[in-house]
């Protein structure tokens, strides 16, 4: 065979190796989104789950996922920007600082389902916070937090040295130079990596079950009080996210159309999902415009 | 980097540069802590089956038969790490060369269109959560395998597929990082001295990024070892060394999900669960020495 | 990663300072965020007590309905966990206590059985919800502080594929089959088809009940089998997978499956509430020692027949004071 006729079939096959990785996903979200759309109304989103007759919602598993991805954040952005300063800005070179980075890896490679039993070991059980979304934040946190200073450490790097130096000639703190100057422009890149891991917090299911719960109970709408029991914004109580539902109903569903719920909710996770991913794109896209003035 | 300024210019910002530093490390600590506590907790779980309850270890790895609630109690562990590596190895097997093919076409033959759509496809699929691609391929490849090979649909190759779909743009995102790393005087000699595109990716590409390919390689199947719910979706969870790759099989995780809840705490057939976890946790940790290990050639 | 490392902005500085300041105060506001929420939740961590009634949220008496005399004197929260097959009655039921009893909160969370008997033996919940005897599960000297409240039966049936032409099984052909003497419909009177196993894993309560009075002995691990520990996944794989069987909870049955007789006799609630039909187990309230009073006045709520004739049934469950027939945890069966 001639080197010739080698080249073209190897490049035939990467075409079409590459064609079928689209397809693939093609017929993935396809499949999804035809089975599921069907189902999605504004009553299927909004109203709450029935155990054994037909017509149940996804209401409180919709609300819980957003209260919970909202819970998560707080709690780790501040910790993860703090720690990936640390990491870029104050970590002397040397062996222990080597040390911390390579705990930050192999904490990010540790698996979900035992961050979620450790969730069940220390938050749930020896804690004592019970099955509820503060558990559950929590453990999302455990997971979520290397990857936030992975993507600080990354937006601080992406800081022009010139601009770091200029602001210090000036006379400002070198605290005052991270604050005002370099987290400022290394945004973009901080926000984009942030809402990548918000998608990524919002379709976690295997460390939930064990922290969150997989009941959701009876929430009153009309209560905004934060420590009244059946108050949505109770971060004591147990909650059932979108991804756990999906879970649940998929094995233990009674109502009759347990199969329609699991797909119209598959469908709106994804949906969600991949709008967080359109909208880090976009935004990164946008604040890059912003921000380098390129029309 | 700009020591000696710093030290000039500190002086009237101490307060805000003392609060900036204990803040930082403060987070840092508690990271530290974290990870630290998830160990020594999983540890001493996943150990006190052996010290408490007096299991043996080398029959905990290598005992075939898994019955913790039998009589006698039996706990053969190797069903469910055979279980573990065969899918995510085959996973990385199915996964690696689409991956490699996906990331030469974004980087040699069609970086516009490729950057432009096969990346973003690419980066979606690692966005889809894993119960989705647990229910699609239980109600999708299944009962495909059911009706296209002997056996019941689920096992190992069920569990592959279904994985090696989720690994892809862990591979596929680092190989093309390192195809588009490479100077590009290497390629451009290779074309110069009439090589044709093929023999300068084989010859040429492939080889000086083959360890940074393997990174990307290890950490799929790191991924793909840790993945719980989809897999036990569709693998068919029994205690055993499957005969073929189309027969009910186990891996660590399938087993911890499907017994954990039902366990009570301090049991000896819930530690034995933990011991998994341990196991996991551990293989885990050798994956990133791996990686580490890996990145320290490739830089080289 | 998107391709702005490298970007330079030098020149635009100026222009975006507004910009930044707006950018830092949001990163601050959140800092501050997260600290009133953390504050909040330390300080609601102590108020909620487990069981200890109130003492201030007690209502005057005289202000109590004629209707429900003990109700208004209740208050208090209550920490129910464990079964995810019981969670939707106890859920029911607790809305409808809280409904009556106002100053009441119920909280219900799901996680398995062996969850819900770790929490209630450690104090961490108030009743531990669970399919077996905590016999089954705990230490036998956790399990005697324990004491049972059985508030409905479960019955179990083995189903089969739909094509499978056999209609009942004896004990002696359900044993074989589930501990792979026979492997083949043929031998059972059925067609020539190889049969597939779709069991529980060894820890499933539902299981253990299968094998305790259906079987009579512990079934094998089959290589080949199938085990999935939810009823749904068992009724999906055995409604398509041919040749299957399995077993599930009388709730679960419906038309995918086909259900058969055992020994002759059919899995009908009737043929449970009288004897005659042996594979049924109870479902389980453990409380840690004697229940305080509010988890005693829900317990009690539980078997009333509000919640027994109701609730009970439309959930699929038997009512536990419809049986004719008491069991212990031995399997001894008194009338």
């Amino acid at each position: 065979m001639s080197a010739k006729t080698a080249n073209k079939i190897a490049t035939s096959v990467i075409v079409a190796v590459s064609g079928l990785i689209v397809l693939v996903l093609a017929g993935l979200l396809g499949y999804i989104l035809v089975r599921g759309l069907g189902h999605i109304s504004f009553d299927f989103l909004t109203s709450a789950p029935e155990t054994i007759r037909r017509g149940g919602g996804i209401g409180p598993q919709l609300f819980n996922s957003v209260f919970l991805l909202f819970l998560t954040m707080i709690i780790t952005i501040p910790l993860g920007l703090g720690a990936g300063i640390y990491m870029s800005e104050y970590a002397p070179a040397n062996k222990v600082t080597n040390g911390i980075r390579l705990i930050v890896e192999v904490l990010s490679s540790v698996p979900s389902i035992i961050v979620g039993l450790f969730g069940l070991l220390v938050l749930v059980n020896l804690f004592g916070f019970g099955f509820s979304l503060f558990a559950g934040a929590l453990a999302l946190t455990v997971f979520n937090l290397p990857l936030m200073v992975r993507i600080t450490e990354q937006g601080l790097r992406s800081v022009p040295r010139e601009q770091k130096e200029a602001s210090l000639a000036l006379g400002l703190s070198k605290w005052k130079t991270i604050t005002s100057v370099m987290l400022p422009i290394a945004m973009p890149v901080i926000l984009t990596g942030t809402i990548l891991a918000a998608g990524r917090v919002f379709g976690e299911a295997a460390a939930l079950l064990f922290t969150a719960g997989m009941s959701s109970p009876r929430l009153d709408f009309s209560d905004w009080n934060p420590f009244s029991p059946f108050s949505p914004l109770n971060p004591f109580r147990p909650a059932e996210t979108l991804a756990v539902h999906i879970w649940k109903i998929n094995s233990e569903g009674l109502a009759p159309d347990a199969k329609e719920i699991a797909a119209g909710a598959s469908a709106v996770l994804v949906i969600t999902v991949l709008a967080f991913n359109f909208a880090a794109r976009w935004l990164g896209r946008y604040l890059y415009r912003r921000f380098t003035a390129i029309k | 980097m700009a020591q000696p300024l710093e030290r000039q210019q500190a002086k009237p910002h101490l307060a805000e540069e003392w609060v900036g530093k204990v803040y930082t490390l403060l987070c840092i600590a508690f990271l530290i802590l974290t990870i630290f506590s998830l160990v020594y907790f999983v540890a001493s779980k996943g150990l006190s089956t052996f010290f408490v309850n007096g299991v043996n270890v080398i029959d905990l790895l290598t005992g075939l038969k898994w019955a913790p609630e039998g009589e006698p109690r039996l706990f053969g562990a190797l069903p469910f790490i055979f279980g573990s590596f065969s899918t995510s190895l085959l996973a990385a097997a199915i996964a690696a060369p689409l991956g490699f093919c996906a990331s030469v076409f974004m980087v040699e033959i069609a970086p516009k269109f490729g950057r432009q759509y096969l990346q973003p496809v690419i980066e979606l699929l690692a966005g889809i959560p894993s119960v989705v691609y647990g229910f699609v391929g239980l109600s999708v490849i299944v009962p495909f395998f059911r009706d296209v090979f002997p056996g019941q649909g689920v096992g190992i190759a069920a569990g592959a597929v279904v994985l090696s779909i989720m690994i892809l743009p862990t591979i596929t995102t680092i190989a093309t990082d390192a195809l588009a790393a490479l100077p590009k005087g290497l390629k451009e000699g290779s074309y110069a001295l009439g090589a044709t595109r093929w023999q300068t990716i084989y010859r040429i590409v492939l080889p000086t990024t083959l360890p940074a390919l393997m990174t990307g390689i290890v950490l799929g199947i790191a991924r793909a070892f840790g993945e719980a719910l989809a897999v036990q979706m569709v693998i068919g969870n029994a205690p055993h060394i499957p005969r073929s790759l189309f027969e009910s099989a186990s891996t660590l995780t399938s087993a911890i999900t499907l017994s954990m809840g039902n366990t009570a705490m301090g049991t000896v057939a819930n530690n034995a669960l933990w011991s998994l976890a341990l196991i996991l946790m551990l293989m885990t940790f050798v994956f990133v020495f791996i990686v580490r290990w890996l990145e320290r050639r490739s830089k080289i | 990663m998107p391709a702005f490392y490298n970007m330079n902005c030098q020149e635009k500085n100026k222009e975006l300072e507004g910009e930044l300041y707006e950018m830092k105060k949001t990163v601050m506001m959140l800092m501050v965020l997260a600290l009133t929420v953390v504050l909040a939740a330390c300080g609601q961590n102590n108020n909620s007590g487990g069981a200890s009634p109130s003492p201030e949220s007690s209502a005057p008496e005289s202000s109590a309905p004629a209707s429900e005399s003990p109700a208004a004197e209740l208050s208090g929260s209550l920490l129910a966990t464990g079964s995810s097959a019981l969670l939707p009655l106890v859920e029911q039921a607790s809305k409808k206590f809280m409904d009556i009893h106002k100053g009441v909160s119920i909280q219900v969370q799901a996680g398995g059985s062996g969850t819900g008997l770790t929490q209630v033996s450690e104090g961490q919940s108030d009743i531990g919800n669970s399919d077996v005897f905590a016999e089954e599960k705990l230490d036998a000297a956790k399990a005697a502080e324990l004491v049972d409240h059985q508030v409905a039966v479960v019955g179990m049936a083995a189903v089969v594929n739909p094509n499978v032409s056999v209609d009942s099984l004896t004990k002696q052909q359900l044993v074989d089959i589930f501990t792979g003497k026979v492997t083949n419909w043929k031998d059972l009177g059925g067609e020539d088809q190889k049969i597939q196993i779709i069991n529980r894993p060894s820890s499933s309560g539902t299981r253990a009940t299968f094998e305790t009075y259906a079987l009579g002995q512990k079934s094998e691990d089959l290589q080949g089998s199938i085990q999935e520990d939810s009823s749904g996944t068992v009724r999906k794989l055995v409604g398509e997978t041919p040749g299957a069987i399995g077993y599930l909870a009388l709730s679960y049955l419906d038309e995918s499956i086909k259900v058969l007789k055992y020994d002759g006799v059919e899995a009908t609630v009737e043929n449970v509430a009288n004897g005659t039909y042996p594979v049924w187990a109870y479902e389980h309230m453990y409380t840690k020692g004697e229940p305080s009073e509010l988890a005693k006045a829900f317990l009690d709520f539980m078997l009333t027949d509000e919640i027994q004739n109701n609730d009970v049934v439309e959930l699929g469950y038997i009512p536990a004071n419809k049986m004719e027939i008491k069991r212990d945890v031995n399997g001894t069966i008194t009338k």
